[in-house]
This record gives C-alpha cells, structure tokens and sequence, in this order.
C-alpha cells in the first residue's frame, strides 16, 4: 500500500474513533436533563462522562490535526468552506467543555440550569453538525477549479440534514447505553428505556439514509466495482440489530459494545464510498480532492506514520487503562457531597 | 474593513485569549505537582489542602485553556487556508504530533486525577499530575516548533507550488523554535508564580490559614526565582536568534534606522516613524546593542532604512512592547529575590507593604507575556512565514466579509462572556480559601482499583 492509501486509512480510523468514544459523552450530554429527577441524577450523569470526556474530544483534534499534516488541501477547502457551519460547532463544543468545569463551582440551581442547557446544546449541535457536513462530504461540496461556489444555506440540504438526524440518534442511543450500564436506578432506568425506544427511531432514519445514499451520492459506486466491500454496512446492520437484542436482554454492556461497532461501521461505509476522494466536487469531477491530489509529500507522509504508528497504540493502551479504573458503575454516592468536580480524597496511609 | 484584516484581528483575539490562560497552567500544574508530591512523602495534612486549593484553581483555568485551543486549531484552516496549502505539508506535522503526543496524555490523566481521589492509590495520583506538566509542557514545545518554523523557516524546499518538508530533523532543533520554547514556557512559571504568591498574599494580609500560605509562597518564591531570570537570559539568546534571524524585526524591537557597527544601547529612545529616525536618543550605553545583537562589542547591527519600505513591521508597537516586556522581566528579577529572601527567612507575615506590592503585582506577568506575542507576531508583519510567504496572500478566499465579522462579533462576545464568569470563578475561589474542603474527607471505604 502506498502512503497516500496508508493515510486515506489512516484518517477514517480516526474519524471512526472519534465518533465511536465522543459519539457516549455527546449522547449522554443531550440526555442528561431527560433521564434525570434532581440534581443528584444530573451529577451523575455528568461523572459518568467527566474523567474521560476530554480525552475522548482530542481524537477530534488528532483527526484534524492529521488532515491538517497529510491532506492539507483538504484541511484548507473543508475548513475554509464549512466556516459558518465549523463556527457553530466550535461555540458549542466550548460550552459543553467548560460546563462540565463550571457547572459544580456554585451552590444555585439556576446556575447549574444554565450549564446543564449548555451541555445539552452543546452536545446535540456537534451530533447534529458533523452529521451535517460529513453528509455534504459525500454528496460533494460545491467548488471547482476557481474555489468554492456554494452557500451555507446549500448545506441544509434534505440529504445532509438526514444524515445530521442519523448522527444524532446514533449518539443518543450510544450515550441512552452508556448510561445504561454506568449508572444504577432511575437513571439507568431511564436511560434503558430511552435506547429501547430510540432504536426504531434510529433504525427508520438509517434505512432512508441508505436509501437516499443511492439517490444523492456516487457512495455505491465502489460497491458495485468491489462487492466485497458490503461487508461494512452489512456489520452495520448487523450491529444495529445487535444492539436491540442485547439491550432487549438488559446486557446493556454488551449492547453498547454492538453500539460502537455500529458506528465505526457506518464510518467505514462512507468512507469505503468515497475512496480515493476526501472531498468529492458536486460541479465538476476534475476539481476532487482525493488522497493523491490533496495529500503532504511522500517524505511528510512517511514522518507522519511513523508518529501515528508509535502513539496511536500507545494512546489507546493508556485510555483503555483509565477506561478499567473507571470501569464501575458510578453511583450518585460519589457525588453526594462534592460542591465541585473533584471527588473526595482519601487519607495517604 | 477586508477580510483579511478582520481575521488577522480575529486571530489575535482568539490567541491572545488562550494565552491568557495558557501560562498559568503550564507554570501552576508544576507548583501543584510539588505540593502532591510533598503531601505523599510527609503524610502532613497542610499540603493536601494545598494540593486542592491551588488545584481547584487550575483547573478553572485549565477548562478555559482548553477549550479556547480548539478555536485556533480550527483557525488555520477556516480563516487561513491559502497558508494552510502553502504550508501545510511541513507546518501540519508539528500539529499533528502536539495532538497525539502531547494533548492525548495531558487530557487522559488529567480526568484520572480529578476523578480519580478515591480510586488510586495517593501515589498514583501525584504521579498523573506530574504526567499532566509533562505533557502541558511537550504541548508547548510542539506548537513553539511549529510557530519557530513560522519565524525562521527550515528544513524545506519550495516545490509544487508549495513549502514541502524535506528535513523534519532539521525543523525539531530549530534553534528560533527552541529558544522560543524555553522563553515561553519560563514566562509560565513565572505567571504561576506570582499568581501562586498574590492570592497568598492577599490571605497572609489577613492572617487566614497563615501557615498553608506561607509555604505556598514560599514554593512560589523560590519557583519564581529560577523562571525569572532563566526568563532573562533565554531571551537573552532570543534576541541574538531574532538579529541573525529576522534582522527587520530586531531593528523594530530597537528602533534602529541605520545600519551601525558599535552600535550604543540607549535606554531612552522615542521613535520618529515619518522622518525614519529617532527623535530622542539618549542614556547609551557604550557598544552595548552590537553586543546584545551579536555577542560581539564590534558586530553589525542592520538598520530599518536598509530593509524595503514594504517589509518593515510596525515600529512603535514592537518597539515599545518590547522595551515594556524588558522592563518588567528587570522588575520580576528583582521582585522574586526579595520574595525568596523574605519568605525563606519567614518574615513574610510582618512585611505587610511588600505583601500589598506582591498582590498588585499579580497581573504584570500577564501582561508581560501579551507583550512578548506583540513583539514575536506583530514584529514578523508583514510576513507570515519570514521571507517566505507575505500574510496578505495567506487568507481564505472562500470566506465572505459577512461571515468574518459575525464570527470575530461572535468570538468578542462570547469570550468576553467566558473570562467574566472565569474571573468571577477564581475570586470566588481564591477568596473563600481552603477551609472547608476536608471536612467529609473520606465517609466512604475505599476502594482501591485498577491501581
Ligand atoms: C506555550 C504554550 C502554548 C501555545 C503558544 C499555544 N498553546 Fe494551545 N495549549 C497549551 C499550550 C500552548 C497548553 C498549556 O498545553 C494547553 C492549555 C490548557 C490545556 O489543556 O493545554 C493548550 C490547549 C490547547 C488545545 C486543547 C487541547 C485539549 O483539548 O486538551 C488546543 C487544540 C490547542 N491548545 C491548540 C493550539 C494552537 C493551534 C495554538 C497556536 C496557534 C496554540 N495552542 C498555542
Ligand atoms: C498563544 C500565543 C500567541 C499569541 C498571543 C499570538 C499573537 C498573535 C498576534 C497578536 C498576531 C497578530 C499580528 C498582526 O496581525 O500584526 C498573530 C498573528 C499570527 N500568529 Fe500568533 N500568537 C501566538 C501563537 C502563535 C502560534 C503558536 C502560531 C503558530 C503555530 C501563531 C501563528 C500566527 C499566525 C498564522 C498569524 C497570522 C495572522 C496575522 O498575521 O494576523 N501564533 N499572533
Ligand atoms: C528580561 C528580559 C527579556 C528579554 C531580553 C526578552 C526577549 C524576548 C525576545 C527577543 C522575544 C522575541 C522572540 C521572537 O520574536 O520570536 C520575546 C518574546 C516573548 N517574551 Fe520575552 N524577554 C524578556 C522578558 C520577558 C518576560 C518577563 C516575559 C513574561 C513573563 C516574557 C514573555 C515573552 C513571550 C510570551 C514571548 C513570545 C514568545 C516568543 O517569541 O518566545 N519575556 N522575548
């Protein structure tokens, strides 16, 4: 495989990783009001999320960070054509990371109203925006040899807002199943109830994005030349009906597993549809930015695996470490008594 | 107004905003860490309560550090994609290493440790912030790289119509970027340090918790001590690099007209820019600028009537932001020694004038770190790579004037908004003081796990 493939590769692993361990903290973030009797419901929801949430919004940073070094022009076009679009999520995303800090420093409940609601806005406009964009992304987005010609409005369009929709109920159901298996009671009541409901909500919208993906998009193309690569959607909805089986079972751990996989699959079969391109033009053929006319030199690419291939690994050795000592379900005890985020210490022995 | 100008201003807004932020938590993370590691060792009681006073405080300014950094990461690609294309293939990697290499980690354990009190064992704990300095710290070396390149580029060759990387060894021991890193991350300290012994003060003045106080002041003494004139003498190097270096930008930070052997170091100067001289030179210290600029009494110093009119930066705003940043590193020098003397002969409590002086004190640091980011930025204009790429050719042609002015009004208001409630958030905190924390210190049985 030549670079250019390696970090075609490389950067949907990191999107679908993104998506995968932001996709809980965004759903559980839009669920929190909804699932929650009280203050001390809304605190543990927020614990289930606070020791991980910031590492999990770095791989956003890393997968843009990425394009950044191995497809500049694509970080230059997507960047500088979604502006309005990356603007909104970015006032979000700064919201919701502050309220997780904010919420707890005082003892008003208007206070923490107000943070609970920018938590909540702030994790739906990024569901909501990324499915947005990455649904342009595959229709194309209008631009050809001299620049961009399209506008923000033309970004609503009913293809792209589906696949917004899509995004944001895969990510309440994530987040309805984290907290699921994270939380005991109501909460995890809740929760359940809401992933058992959401599902056919989800399951409806997935089938029209398929649908519609024939009729908007040149996703299928690639299909069609290479059969063999159905096998992701085909994990797609498998793992989606995985995750109404196990959740149906109460193995809500389980469900959730099935719920990542769902999504890094629905990652790869877009993906594996636009390969070579990054960023399909809707005008004209000839203006595509694909891994071979967008990406860094071959010296740059091959700097750039060698870092990804030494951290990544790593990276993922230490989440998954901090994951295990997390692991428990967190109980609205370990909140009780807490005026801010910190949890109680214990005594050095 | 153009949209260029507007999105420079907008990417001075927005990165003057995080490094308002920035160095508090590179310089605070350390004095915490030694607090941690104290309260490990002794067992006493009184740095534990530091550990989460002091903490409690970083990380107010840690989420606003945070979170105003994805702005800028954003930032290159929405406002200044002609530099991203232009650039991209040697400056991503140093961003793109910063993310995984630096920001994975500092995230990670930083969640471990706030979340973390009752899960692991006090060891462990101290040993995650100590992982979290380190890390904020790389963070730094990795975007200081990638801003060094910016003003000293090396390690490329312009080909295929852009800057491409042909020695990525060559960009890592850039020595601009490295003296940068060292000037930066010194000039943290040395606002930790003095926010560290201002809000001390303030409690000493009162004679709260003296004795938790006294021992944060005087960690931050001593801390401060070293920074400050490690601070002074890497910026030392700093300007000898930026002579040789950006020799338009030296002549800005000294207003220097004319190309000059044995040049004199005056130490009072007002600029003239319309007759290109100075208007007032005086107080010279004898040979002392060539040695500043070259290490040599006899070097040449180039004066800005040598460079072309359309590559010379702002005079005034370099100039006098520079000599203001000079002054007040003088004055940190001076200020830390007394701190350290006072404190470790523990007369703090009874010199009531120095201890209203360290509290008024607390904000110079700040200012003196802006300044230094006017001087390195607005003394590199009208470049944006030095020599290489001009900043007028470095926009986003696809974004419209109406999209550039709601989003700088946006970003006004909404950081205006965040450093209100912030501010308010830090003297509500600092204020109230430790009392308190501890008192349901451990009602639960503790579980020790995955540790
Ligand atoms: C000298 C140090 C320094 C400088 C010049 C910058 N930063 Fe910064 N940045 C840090 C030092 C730092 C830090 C100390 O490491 C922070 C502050 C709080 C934190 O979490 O990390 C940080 C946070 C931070 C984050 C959030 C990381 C997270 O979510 O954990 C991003 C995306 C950036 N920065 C990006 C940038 C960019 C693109 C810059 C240049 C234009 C920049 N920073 C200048
Ligand atoms: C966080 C600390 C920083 C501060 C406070 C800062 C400050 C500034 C300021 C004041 C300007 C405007 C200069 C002018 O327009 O005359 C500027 C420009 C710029 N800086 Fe920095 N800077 C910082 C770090 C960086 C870093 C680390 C990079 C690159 C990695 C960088 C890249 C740029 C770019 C691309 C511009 C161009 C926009 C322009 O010229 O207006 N800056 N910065
Ligand atoms: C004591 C004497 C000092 C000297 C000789 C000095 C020298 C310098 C020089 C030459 C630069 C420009 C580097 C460039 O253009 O790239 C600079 C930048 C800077 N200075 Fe200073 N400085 C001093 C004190 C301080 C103090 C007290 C602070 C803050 C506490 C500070 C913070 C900064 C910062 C943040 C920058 C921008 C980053 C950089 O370019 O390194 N400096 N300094």
């Amino acid at each position: 495989m030549n670079f250019q493939a390696t970090w075609f590769v490389l950067w949907s692993v990191l999107w679908a990783v993104y998506f995968t361990l932001d996709g809980f903290d965004l759903g559980a973030g839009m669920l929190q009001r909804f699932v929650s009797r009280g203050e001390e419901d809304r605190r543990t929801v927020v614990n289930t999320v606070g020791p991980v949430w910031n590492g999990n919004e770095v791989w956003l940073l890393t997968a843009g960070g990425a394009t950044f070094a191995a497809f500049p022009l694509v970080y230059a076009s997507m960047f500088s054509f979604l502006y309005s679009a990356l603007l909104i999520l970015l006032f979000a995303l700064i919201f919701r990371g502050v309220s997780f800090e904010f919420r707890g420093k005082r003892e008003s409940q208007t206070w923490r109203n107000g943070w609970d609601w920018a938590l909540m806005l702030g994790s739906f406009l990024p569901a909501l925006l990324f499915g947005v964009a990455f649904g342009n992304i595959f229709e194309g987005l209008a631009f050809d040899a001299n620049g961009w010609q399209g506008s923000l409005l033309g970004l609503l369009n009913p293809y792209g807002l589906l696949t917004g929709v899509l995004f944001v109920l895969l990510f309440i159901e994530h987040g309805a199943l984290w907290l699921a298996f994270k939380t005991s009671g109501g909460v995890a009541e809740r929760s359940a109830r809401i992933a058992g409901g959401a599902w056919y909500a989800l399951l409806a919208v997935a089938v029209a994005f398929l649908v519609y993906t024939n009729f908007a998009t040149h996703l299928y193309d690639n299909y069609t030349n290479q059969p063999l690569w159905v096998i992701a959607p085909a994990i797609a909805v498998a793992a989606l009906l995985g995750v109404k089986l196990l959740g149906r079972a109460r193995r809500y751990l389980w469900a959730f597993y099935s719920s990542c996989l769902t999504i890094m699959a629905v990652v790869f079969t877009g993906v594996i549809g636009l390969y070579p391109n990054l960023i399909p033009s809707s005008l004209d053929p000839a203006a595509n930015l694909t891994a071979y006319n967008a990406s860094s030199s071959d010296y740059t690419l091959r700097i750039m695996t060698v870092v990804a291939l030494v951290f990544v690994p790593i990276v993922i050795l230490y989440q998954l470490w901090v994951y295990r000592i997390f692991r428990t379900e967190i109980k609205s005890d370990d909140a009780v008594y807490e005026d801010d985020s910190y949890s109680v210490p214990r005594k050095a022995a | 107004m153009d949209v260029l100008t507007l999105s420079r201003l907008q990417f001075a807004i927005t990165s003057m905003f995080h490094f308002i932020f920035v160095p508090l938590t590179l310089g605070l993370v350390i004095l915490v860490a030694f607090m941690e590691t104290q309260y490990v060792r002794t067992h006493n009681e009184k740095y534990l309560r530091m550990t989460r006073f002091w903490g409690k405080l970083f990380l107010i300014n840690f989420a606003l550090g945070i979170v105003t950094g994805i702005t800028l990461e954003f930032q290159f690609g929405m406002n200044w994609s002609e530099y991203s294309k232009y650039v991209g293939d040697i400056f991503g990697a140093p961003l793109a290493i910063e993310a995984t290499a630096a920001f994975f980690l500092e995230s990670t354990f930083i969640g471990l440790w706030i979340f973390g009190w009752n899960r692991i064992s006090p060891r462990l704990h101290a040993i995650c912030i100590w992982v979290v300095a380190v890390a904020t710290n790389l963070s730094a070396l990795w975007i200081l790289l990638a801003n060094g390149w910016m003003q000293h580029p090396v390690g490329y060759v312009l080909q295929n119509g852009r800057a491409e990387m042909v020695d990525f060894m060559a960009m890592v021991t850039n020595p601009y970027g490295l003296f940068k890193f060292g000037h930066t991350v010194l000039s943290g300290y040395v606002v930790a340090a003095f926010f560290v012994m201002g809000i001390a003060s303030w409690h000493l003045l009162r004679r709260s918790n003296t004795d938790l106080f006294k021992t944060s002041f005087k960690y931050a003494a001593i801390f401060g001590l070293v920074a400050a004139f490690g601070l002074a003498l890497i910026g030392d190097f700093s300007a000898v690099e930026v002579a040789t270096a950006q020799p338009s930008k030296f002549a800005a930070m000294e207003s220097i007209w004319n190309t000059q052997t044995e040049a004199d170091y005056n130490l009072f100067v007002i600029p003239d820019t319309t007759a290109k001289t100075n208007s007032v030179e005086t107080a010279g210290l004898p040979d002392f600028l060539s040695f500043l600029a070259t290490g040599d009494f006899e070097g040449q110093v180039t004066g800005l009537n040598d460079i072309p009119a359309n590559e010379q930066p702002p005079v005034w705003a370099t100039f006098v932001s520079f000599r203001l940043m000079v002054a007040l590193g003088i004055l940190f020098a001076v200020l830390t020694v007394i701190a350290t003397v006072k404190s470790v002969r523990n007369r703090l409590v009874n010199s009531r004038k120095f201890l209203w002086i360290m509290l008024y004190a607390l904000p110079l640091p700040y200012i003196a770190t802006q300044l230094g980011w006017v001087v390195a930025e607005v003394g590199r204009q009208p470049w944006i790579v030095y020599g290489v790429l001009k900043t007028a050719n470095a926009g986003s042609p696809a974004v419209s004037l109406a999209q550039v002015t709601s989003s700088l009004i946006a970003f006004t208001v909404v950081y205006g908004l965040l450093a209100v409630v912030d501010v308010y958030l830090l003297f509500k905190v600092a204020r109230r003081g430790p009392d308190g924390d501890l008192d349901h210190i451990v009602k639960t049985p503790t579980t020790l796990q995955g540790a």
